[in-house]
C-alpha cells in the first residue's frame, strides 16, 4: 500500500509537472530567440511581432495537439473503420450497416434507446421542473434541493448497485431485502424479478438515469425560473389566474429556452447510456442499447473494429443535430468575440 | 415567487408532503447501502435493512449429536446439549424437525415425535431428547429452528473490502488517476481558453466553433481508433499499452472541449480596462495570464476541477477501455463491476464497495456544491 501511494504521489508530480514545464519553458525559449527587451528600437519592435504571431499558437498548441488525437482524428477514423472488416484491414463497403439493419439485436438496441430517449429526458425534465418549483416555495428547500440534487455525483455503476439492492429478489413468501419487492409483499402482491421483466425491465434501469439526472434538471431550471420577472407573475395573479394556469402559461413558456438545454443535455447523455446495462443486466433480456452493443463488439470473439465503429457512427448521426443547433446558439450568443 | 404560493393551509401542507416524498426517494435508495455495509453480514441476507434496529428472526437448520452421545438415565436414552455450541448469543422462539413445519412448536415446549420419542428446544438453544429405545446411527436428528438475533452493527465489511477485496488498492488507483486527469486539462485549457479570448490570430473563430462541436462527439466516437492506436505504440515501443499515462491524456482529450468552452466565456468576461493597463505597463501575454488572469478565475477554475474530478472518478467506459477490467491497476468502478459479477449475491460485499466508491464524490461534492452549481449553470451544453 505505501509503494502505490508513494509511486502515485510520483507520477502525480511528473505529470502535473511536466505540463508546468511545458508552458513556462515554451514560454522562455520564445523570449530567448525574439528578445524585446536589451535590444534597439526596431529590432525590438519586430521582435515583439514576432512573437505575437507565435505566443497564440504556444497556448493553444497542446490543447489542439490533444484534441486532434483524442477526438478529431478518432471521428474520422471511425468513420474509416465502419467500413473495413474485424480487423480494419479489408475495406467491405457497407457491409457492415447492412449488418447492423439485419442484425436482431442491433435493431432491438435501437428500438430500446428511442423508448430511452422518449422517456428519460422527458421525465428529469418534467420532475425537475416540479420540484423547482415546490421547493421554491418551502423554507427548507434549499436542504431538498441538495439531498435530490445528490445523486448527480455517484457514480453510474454506484447508483446500479444501489438500486440492484433496491431490485433484490428472493422467492415468494420469503423474507424480501429488495425494498421494490419487500413493499409489493407487504400489500399482498407478488414479488417479481424485475431486471429480466419483460419489455418493463428496460423502465427500471431509466428508473436509476431519471433518479440521477433530475437534480441537474432541476438545479438549471431553479436558477431559470428566478429569473422570471416577479411583475409577469403578480400580474397573472391580479388577473385571477390559478397556480396550475400560472405554472403552464406565464412560467413554462419564458423558461422554453432552458429547457430545451436541460432537454438536449440530457438526450445526449442517453445516447450514451452504458454503464447502467452493462452492470444491471449486460444487454440481456432485450434490455441492450448501442453504446453497451457497441462496447460488447469492441471486444467480443477478440474484437469486432468494424461493426463496433457502425454502431459508433449510427450514435454520431443522433447526435448530429444536437451539435448543429449548439454551435448556431453559440455563434449567436457570442457574435464573434 | 411566494405569488404562486397556494393561499389555503392544505395547499400549503401539501406541497411540504410532497417535497417529503421527492426527498425520501432521492435519499432512501443511497441510505439502503450505507445502512446495509455496517450491518452484520449474516442479518443483511436475514432481513430488510430497513428493519435493521430491530431484531431479525431468520430460520435454520442444525442437527443434533449422533447416537453415540447419548447416556442412559432412568431407564430412557438422552441427548442433550447446546444447538449453538457454546456461543449462544441468540434466542430460539420455535422449532421443528420436519423442513416443511420448520417452526412447529414454541421453543421451550416437548415435542412429540413418535415411538415415544421426545424433543425438548428451549430459547437460548438447550436441548433434551429422549427416547424409550437406544437411539443409532451416526447421524443426529435434524432440528429445524427459527432464532432471532440482536441488531448487530460492525466495520467488519469495510475491513473485509478494503484490505482483501481489493477495494482499498482500487482507491488508491482511483485517486492515481484522477488527480492528474483533473489537474492537467485544467492547465492546457486555460492557456488555451486565454488565447481564445484574448489574443488576435488567425483561425480563431473556426477554433472556437470546432470545440463547441467536440462538446458533444460521443466518447464512442473515440474508442475504437485510440484503443488500436494504444495498442500499436505499445507494440512498437514494446511498453504495455495500459498504462496511467494512457489514460491520463485520453481524460485530458474527452474533458478538453468542455473545459475549454467554461474557461473562455469566463476569461473572455474579465474587463479589458485590466488587461490593458497591464500591457501598458509591460507586461507579456504569459505574464497578464499567470500574474492576473489565474488568479481571478479561480471560481471557474475550481467550478471545471470538480466536474471533471467527478467524472472521471465515476467513469467506467474510459477506464475499462484503457486500463481493462482486470488486474492491479483497475480503477474503483472497474472493481466494483468486476465485484457485480464475481461476488453477485453477496450484498455485505457490494453494498460496502459501492459505498467506499461513492464517499469520495459525495464530499467533494457537499463540500464544494456552489462551485459545481456556478460551473452547471455555466456550461450546461456538456453532455457529460
Amino acid at each position: 500500500m505505501a509503494a502505490q501511494i508513494l509511486s502515485a504521489i510520483f507520477v502525480i508530480i511528473i505529470g502535473v509537472g511536466g505540463c508546468v514545464a511545458y508552458f513556462w519553458g515554451a514560454n522562455k525559449l520564445v523570449d530567448l530567440i525574439f528578445p524585446s527587451r536589451g535590444v534597439s528600437g526596431t529590432a525590438a519592435i519586430d521582435n515583439l511581432r514576432r512573437q505575437g504571431l507565435v505566443r497564440p499558437w504556444l497556448f493553444v498548441g497542446p490543447a489542439m495537439i490533444i484534441l486532434t488525437v483524442y477526438l478529431i482524428y478518432p471521428v474520422v477514423a471511425t468513420l474509416w473503420l465502419s467500413f473495413l472488416d474485424r480487423g480494419g484491414q479489408h475495406f467491405v463497403g457497407f457491409a457492415n450497416y447492412e449488418w447492423a439493419f439485419g442484425d436482431r439485436e442491433f435493431r432491438s438496441s435501437i428500438l430500446n434507446n428511442i423508448i430511452w430517449l422518449a422517456v428519460v429526458p422527458a421525465a428529469c425534465t418534467f420532475l425537475g421542473l416540479i420540484i423547482a418549483v415546490l421547493t421554491d416555495k418551502i423554507w427548507w428547500g434549499t436542504i431538498a434541493k441538495s439531498l435530490i440534487f445528490l445523486p448527480l455525483a455517484i457514480s453510474f455503476v454506484g447508483a446500479s448497485v444501489i438500486w440492484k439492492f433496491i431490485y433484490e429478489y428472493r422467492g415468494e413468501g420469503q423474507t424480501q431485502i429488495g425494498l421494490l419487492n419487500a413493499i409489493i409483499q407487504y400489500f399482498g402482491g407478488q414479488p417479481q424479478v424485475w431486471i429480466s421483466l419483460p419489455f418493463w425491465n428496460s423502465f427500471f434501469l431509466m428508473i436509476i438515469l431519471i433518479w440521477i439526472q433530475t437534480g441537474f434538471a432541476m438545479v438549471i431550471l431553479s436558477s431559470a425560473l428566478r429569473g422570471i420577472p416577479e411583475e409577469t407573475l403578480e400580474a397573472a395573479v391580479i388577473d385571477g389566474a390559478n397556480p396550475f394556469q400560472i405554472f403552464w402559461k406565464i412560467m413554462v413558456p419564458q423558461i422554453w429556452g432552458t429547457i430545451a438545454v436541460v432537454w438536449t443535455t440530457i438526450t445526449i447523455l442517453v445516447l450514451k447510456v452504458f454503464d447502467i446495462v452493462l452492470t444491471m443486466t449486460n444487454g440481456q433480456w432485450n434490455s441492450q442499447v448501442l453504446a453497451n452493443l457497441m462496447f460488447d463488439w469492441m471486444f467480443r470473439g477478440g474484437g469486432d473494429f468494424g461493426r463496433g465503429a457502425t454502431i459508433a457512427i449510427i450514435i454520431m448521426i443522433a447526435v448530429i443535430p444536437i451539435m448543429v443547433w449548439n454551435i448556431r446558439q453559440a455563434n449567436k450568443e457570442t457574435g464573434g468575440h | 415567487m411566494a405569488v404562486a404560493t397556494g393561499k389555503s393551509f392544505a395547499s400549503r401542507f401539501g406541497v411540504h408532503i410532497a417535497v417529503l416524498v421527492f426527498v425520501a426517494i432521492w435519499t432512501v435508495p443511497t441510505l439502503g447501502i450505507l445502512v446495509s455495509s455496517l450491518r452484520d453480514k449474516d442479518q443483511i441476507i436475514a432481513s430488510g435493512w430497513w428493519n435493521s434496529f430491530s431484531s431479525s428472526t431468520q430460520t435454520e437448520a442444525g442437527r443434533l449429536p449422533p447416537a453415540s452421545a447419548q447416556v442412559e438415565k432412568d431407564g430412557k436414552f438422552v441427548l442433550a446439549g447446546n444447538i449453538f455450541g457454546d456461543a449462544a448469543a441468540r434466542n430460539i422462539s420455535a422449532f421443528g424437525v420436519k423442513s416443511a413445519a420448520p417452526t412447529q412448536y414454541p421453543a421451550g415446549t416437548t415435542a412429540d415425535l413418535g415411538d415415544g420419542i421426545t424433543l425438548q428446544l428451549n430459547a437460548d438453544g438447550t436441548f433434551v431428547m429422549s427416547s424409550p429405545k437406544a437411539f443409532e446411527g451416526d447421524r443426529g436428528q435434524r432440528v429445524y429452528y427459527a432464532s432471532s438475533a440482536p441488531p448487530k452493527f460492525t466495520t467488519d465489511n469495510y475491513n473485509t473490502v478494503l484490505f482483501s477485496e481489493g477495494i482499498g488498492r482500487s482507491f488508491m488507483n482511483s485517486l492515481t488517476v484522477t488527480i492528474p486527469a483533473t489537474v492537467i486539462p485544467i492547465l492546457i485549457a486555460a492557456f488555451a481558453a486565454y488565447a481564445l479570448a484574448w489574443m488576435r490570430f488567425p483561425g480563431r473563430a473556426l477554433l472556437i466553433a470546432v470545440i463547441i462541436g467536440l462538446l458533444v462527439v460521443p466518447l464512442q466516437m473515440s474508442l475504437i481508433p485510440l484503443l488500436k492506436l494504444y495498442n500499436g505504440v505499445g507494440t512498437f515501443f514494446g511498453v504495455p499499452s495500459k498504462t496511467y499515462l494512457g489514460i491520463w491524456l485520453a481524460h485530458t482529450g474527452f474533458g478538453l472541449p468542455f473545459a475549454i468552452y467554461l474557461l473562455r466565456s469566463y476569461i473572455a468576461g474579465l474587463p479589458r480596462e485590466i488587461m490593458e493597463s497591464a500591457r501598458i505597463d509591460g507586461a507579456s501575454d504569459f505574464e497578464i495570464f499567470v500574474k492576473i488572469v489565474l488568479p481571478l478565475s479561480f471560481p471557474v477554475l475550481a467550478s471545471f476541477a470538480i466536474f471533471q474530478f467527478l467524472w472521471v472518478w465515476n467513469d467506467l467506459l474510459v477506464a475499462m477501455v484503457f486500463l481493462g477490467t482486470e488486474g492491479d491497476q483497475i480503477v474503483l468502478t472497474a472493481k466494483l463491476n468486476a465485484l457485480l459479477g464475481s461476488r453477485g449475491g453477496d450484498w455485505e460485499i457490494l453494498t460496502t464497495s459501492a459505498f467506499v466508491t461513492i464517499i469520495v464524490p459525495l464530499i467533494v461534492f457537499f463540500s464544494l456544491q456552489r462551485y459545481f452549481v456556478r460551473g452547471l449553470l455555466a456550461g450546461s451544453v456538456k453532455g457529460g
